[in-house]
């Protein structure tokens, strides 16, 4: 850099070092401030407002809303497609990474980056694949009508869309995780002669496990909450094809607002609970899990 | 490298077993779950003949609703990268009270279902709600002089373009922050302490030493959470008001066509979406790898 660039030492004397590094006690109050303010309109208000409209009408009104017949049944069906979706990515997320980190293949930067590819796809096009394929016009709807299937408009068309927008979020937790740890110690387990299986069991797993179950946390809390793709396979009959996030949206448009309220408090419920988990893992964890909070 | 070795080996020797069901489950998985039906999409749009095509590719109504989706994306994800950015500096550097309790809340958006959020954003900035009733008065109109242009603001956020804008800024913030935190906690600080022994002012190191090595991070934020605004879908809906023409954004288009049963256009207007994100998806990657060049890998 050239003198004509930078004034000289004589005409600005040398701050400290401890100086250099930081800006004046009014800037930082200014950004801090610029910060808090941005976070508390566009994050903390959106959350309190959910507690605040579902307190709105009293504790009766509330119970109801998230007792009534058709609020269970949303709840119930949210649970179950949660609970066949997430293990199934966990089987999947295991085997993608136990692949991609433990050996060296043609082709695993494209595999990772297929396996990373829902996330670039809008909600809405994850659940109009299945309704193309299995719709009642879509390529395999005749044959499913002929033999008395049904996949769009039922539980099976959500599982679908839910682990369709669920896919990465195991995976990408432990490729990074099982890469750095490397395969040292499975090798030594293995020339001690332990079968593959427990090699998995009692070496991999136990290495791998707070990644593992950060990533299922995430995956979780999408499956839960997912709504575009559900939205467009669900055909939202009521009591039998509406997850809770569909309950809410009908709640919301049928001018009940206190009951979708009432709905959406419980899934902000488990996004909290969601969040104090993933943070107290950070705190915890933090070495392990490389790649937090991506997604 | 002799010539034993060059024979074609897709993959290294290893001792470790399990490498053909590993790879077996995630490549069926895979193209059972993501690749066949997107391929599915794509040969619906194709199987509609050019001339349909054609006609719902350019039909006013589609590319208003491109022309929203991208553009709100697009405001929304620079208005992140400037926050996020301030953000992400100030949770690095300052130590205030509160600070991990912010750290935390940044990934709210993340966890918190997008409906969810979509209809308490629609509570607070319609013009009854707590944001959008102090917004009301805000309202104001100016004509540039001697011309036909004005511009303005009715007072309005909720059922209008801004308020598509609103969420997706909610929706996008904290892929910014989480891909440029890390980086400013790895800075080296030799560097800014050199730069300010030579003289350099504070706003000059941060210009020209700070931000040159945040960059490819800060790009890569604002690509992630532009992608993921594109095609949001549950957070604006029910902010948006959808009219037609004026705040309809293109994945609520491509569910309308699907509930009058055609097919083939939701399967037209998600393709032109899917391969527009891509395309500036992989423009960000070509821009990034070229600023990871110029500025070092960091």
């Amino acid at each position: 850099m050239s003198d004509a660039t930078l004034p000289s030492a004589a005409a600005t004397p040398p701050r400290s070092a401890s100086r250099a590094r930081s800006e004046s006690p009014v800037v930082q109050v200014a950004l801090i401030a610029i910060s808090l303010a941005f976070l508390l309109l566009f994050l903390l208000l959106p959350l309190v407002t959910v507690f605040v409209e579902a307190a709105a009408k009293g504790w009766e009104a509330y119970r109801a809303a998230i007792t009534e017949p058709d609020a269970l049944a949303a709840i119930r069906l949210t649970l179950l497609v949660a609970a066949i979706a997430v293990p199934f990515n966990i089987i999947v997320g295991i085997a993608a990474a136990w692949a991609i980190a433990k050996f060296e293949f043609r082709g695993k930067d494209l595999l990772i980056s297929l396996i990373d590819l829902p996330f670039s796809v809008s909600p809405v096009i994850s659940g109009l694949v299945f309704v193309l394929l299995f719709g009642a016009q879509g390529y395999f709807g005749p044959w499913l009508q002929a033999n008395d299937l049904k996949i769009v408009f039922a539980l099976p068309g959500l599982i679908l869309a839910t682990v369709f927008v669920t896919f990465p979020f195991v995976a990408r937790e432990l490729i990074p995780h099982m890469q750095s740890l490397g395969s040292a110690d499975e090798e030594a387990a293995l020339t001690l002669g332990a079968s593959p299986w427990r090699v998995f069991f009692a070496v991999t797993l136990p290495n791998v496990k707070w990644s593992l179950f950060y990533g299922v946390l995430l995956c979780n809390a999408r499956a839960m909450g997912e709504f575009g793709a559900v939205a467009v396979v669900s055909g939202k009959i009521r009591g039998l094809t509406n997850t809770m996030p569909l309950h809410i949206e009908i709640l919301y448009n049928e001018y009940m607002g206190a009951a979708a309220f009432a709905v959406a408090s419980l899934l902000a419920g488990l996004a909290l609970v969601t969040l104090v988990l993933k943070t107290l893992l950070e705190w915890r964890y933090g070495d392990a899990i490389a790649a937090s909070g991506r997604h | 490298m002799t010539a034993a070795t060059t024979t074609f080996r897709w993959r290294e020797p290893s001792i470790l077993p399990g490498f053909g069901l590993a790879l077996g489950i995630t490549v069926t998985a895979l193209s059972l779950i993501v690749l066949i039906p997107l391929a599915a999409l794509f040969l619906k749009a194709a199987s509609a003949g050019p001339a349909d095509i054609w006609a719902v590719a350019t039909s006013p109504r589609t590319l208003a609703a491109l022309k929203l989706s991208f553009t709100a994306a697009l405001f929304a994800a620079l208005v992140n990268a400037v926050f996020g950015l301030i953000l992400a500096w100030v949770l690095v550097r300052y130590e205030f009270p509160g600070r991990r309790l912010i750290d935390a809340a940044v990934d709210l958006p993340f966890a918190l279902p997008t409906a969810v959020a979509g209809i308490s954003l629609a509570a607070i900035y319609a013009p009854n709600g707590w944001v959008g009733s102090l917004l009301a008065p805000l309202a104001f109109k100016l004509t540039i002089p001697f011309t036909d242009l004005s511009f303005g603001f009715d007072g309005k956020v909720a059922y209008t373009p801004l308020g598509v804008m609103v969420a997706l800024i909610f929706i996008g913030l904290p892929f910014v922050v989480r891909t440029v935190q890390p980086v400013l906690e790895e800075l080296q600080s030799d560097v800014e302490e050199a730069a300010a022994l030579l003289g350099a002012s504070r706003f000059r190191t941060i210009f020209r030493v700070i931000l040159p090595q945040v960059l490819p991070a800060l790009m890569t934020g604002f690509v992630l959470a532009f992608a993921r605004a594109v095609g949001e879908y549950g957070s604006v809906i029910f902010i948006a008001g959808n009219v037609p023409m004026l705040s309809e954004i293109a994945p609520l288009l491509i569910v309308i066509r699907l509930e009058q049963f055609d097919y083939a256009g939701a399967a037209v207007v998600a393709t032109m979406m899917l391969l527009i994100s891509f395309a500036l998806i992989l423009a960000g990657n070509l821009i990034q790898a070229r600023a990871r060049r110029r500025f070092g890998d960091v």
